[in-house]
């Protein structure tokens, strides 16, 4: 039978301690990868060297008492023809949770314009494969080091990225494909 | 013939045990599946985009149209998560009547996940049962929004209307019948042997695995990780209510029916406690400028009107930053992650989808399972391709 159960852990008392025991712990290994930390709203936000986001969850995923073992989503943003575009125009964000804190926080990462890409998480996590996909798929970013970077929701013969600013908002492409990726037996 | 041992084929996209178009081209030998790749999208419609080039208040029907069969609860979500980017609190009347019909649509969306789970392996006349009283859950939101599915009656900073007069009466009914209704389903399927046979020990997912593969809902409590938003990071005055939750063993399809079972008893204790408790006062928050006015007061108060008209055509700048509000929604996870950028419409709106990522487990569990297996594993996700697509 299905149990029921009754967390003992309020949240109040440990989210804003581990709050500040992943902020230590990021300041302590990765202090000069860390451009930027703020709290918007209660949520922890640090920016953080592309080029290091693997080590850092890696790091994180091993340090025993942060528990941060929940990947909960990766997306991105693109601030084309905004001011915030200047440190970068794609900004990827990573949003982990420590489940036994029961705390989330944020790490971000700032790419260029052209020929943006960062190391991909499918050895850290698996859940991070369709993730990874889907900003791909819609975004452009590519992810160095995963296994099936292809697209998620739009049709393998697409041209561009819908959800990058620059692409228009009513345009088609009324195409017909006969999904050539796809094995020959599917097709036929 | 000794080299082809094992045969491609396609099931889906218009396969009704897929719950949608959802396609999975399958590598089977004889019977065993060696390899199965979800092939989604057939759905999509770009509606984060679409979101993105709206004002906020406009934005807002777009989410009931994602899990069409838990509108509340995306309206729910991102009506949070603008009132966190924006730093609106509701009344405590507007919590406590959210809390009651995010459970409603989440016994909802159960029961309609039991009628076709349990009629894709075989059972047709719970679909039967379970859309009857699915019924009654939709009677509610007609009452209480004028619509049975795309409701969007949660609205950011309220309610767009009072909850309708005879509300206690429904909710109290709708109580009374399911808990007495209940005991039936599980009467037609617990100790059902062809039920138990399909799904004990079908579509298997450690606890530690269901972690790594960013599952969440059912599938990861199933598991046996208790991991509840409602409880881990609590939204709309949720740590106010006594409830419990449902945890499974095994990991298995028939650990989830048992739990999803588990969890309509539990969301029907909050109702109970909701409406015993829900305070008076009013439906939206004052906040001039953001939140439209009562329409009683559009009616007879110049300055109303005059706020009604400029949140409508010309909206509300929302500050610079990023905010991400999760909730509990049937499916798992659902979270709103909003960038504003100083305009009046949103830079970025992120649905993180459970259904999609929790899709993204199928080939793990049923690689090595039988071809049978898959339909079980499809439904025991409980997808909307709505959801999953976009």
């Amino acid at each position: 039978m299905a149990q029921t159960h009754e967390p003992a852990i309020v949240k109040s008392e440990t989210s804003e301690g581990n709050d500040a025991r992943i902020r230590r712990f990021l300041r302590e290994r990765f202090g000069e990868a860390i451009r930027h930390e703020e709290v918007f709203r209660g949520d922890l936000q640090f920016t953080v060297d592309p080029e290091k986001i693997y080590d850092i969850c890696e790091a994180l995923m091993e340090a025993g008492g942060l528990d941060v073992r929940f990947l909960a989503d990766i997306t991105c943003v693109d601030w084309h023809g905004h001011s915030e575009a200047v440190h970068g125009r794609f900004e990827v964000v990573y949003n982990l949770c420590s489940l036994a804190h029961r705390s989330r926080f944020f790490l971000k990462v700032r790419l260029p314009e052209t020929n943006p890409h960062v190391r991909s998480l499918v050895d850290l996590w698996h859940g991070a494969n369709w993730m990874e996909r889907e900003v791909w798929d819609l975004f452009g970013v590519t992810f160095d080091g995963h296994p099936d970077l292809t697209r998620l929701l739009t049709p393998d013969d697409f041209e561009g990225h819908p959800l990058r600013k620059d692409y228009p908002l009513v345009y088609e492409q009324p195409k017909f494909s006969w999904n050539e990726n796809d094995p020959p037996e599917v097709i036929r | 013939m000794a080299e082809a041992r094992t045969v491609t084929i396609n099931m889906g996209p218009q396969h009704p045990s897929t719950h949608g178009v959802l396609r999975v081209i399958l590598e089977l030998d004889g019977e065993t599946v060696v390899k199965a790749r979800p092939v989604v999208g057939y759905l999509h419609t770009g509606i984060e985009k679409t979101m993105e080039s709206k004002l906020y208040y406009k934005a807002l029907p777009c989410t009931d149209r994602m899990d069409y069969l838990a509108p509340m609860s995306n309206n729910l979500g991102y009506s949070l998560a603008v009132e966190k980017l924006l730093g609106i609190e509701v009344p405590e009347k507007v919590k406590w009547a959210r809390v009651i019909l995010a459970e409603l649509t989440r016994i909802n969306s159960h029961l309609v996940w039991l009628g076709t789970h349990a009629l894709d392996l075989g059972a047709m006349s719970m679909l039967l049962y379970a859309f009857r009283e699915r019924e009654l859950i939709l009677d509610v939101y007609e009452a209480c929004g004028g619509q049975r599915m795309m409701t969007s009656y949660i609205r950011i900073g309220g309610l767009a209307h009072d909850l309708p007069k005879d509300f206690d009466r429904k909710v109290r009914d709708i109580i009374a019948t399911l808990t007495a209704r209940l005991e039936d389903y599980e009467g037609l399927l617990t100790r059902n042997e062809i039920f138990i046979n399909r799904t004990k020990g079908v579509a298997v997912i450690s606890a530690e695995d269901a972690l790594n593969w960013s599952l969440s809902g059912p599938m990861l409590r199933g598991s046996g990780v208790a991991r509840d938003l409602r409880k881990d990071e609590p939204y709309s005055g949720y740590e106010n209510f006594d409830f419990q939750i449902a945890l499974g063993h095994n990991g298995d399809a028939y650990d989830r029916y048992l739990l999803r079972m588990e969890e309509i008893r539990q969301s029907l204790r909050i109702c109970r406690q909701g409406i015993d408790g829900l305070p008076e006062g009013p439906y939206r928050a004052h906040v001039p400028g953001v939140v439209l006015p009562p329409k009683e007061d559009v009616l007879y108060k110049m300055e109303s009107m005059i706020f009604h008209f400029k949140i409508i055509t010309e909206g509300f700048a929302a500050p610079l930053g990023s905010v991400y509000q999760a909730i509990e929604s049937p499916k798992g996870e659902l979270g709103f992650y909003v960038v504003g950028d100083g305009t009046t419409m949103p830079r970025r709106i992120r649905v993180r989808p459970p259904s999609l990522i929790n899709l993204a487990s199928l080939p793990r569990l049923v690689e090595g399972r039988l071809f049978s297996d898959v339909i079980c594993a499809i439904g025991s996700i409980d997808i909307v391709l709505g959801e999953v697509d976009r």
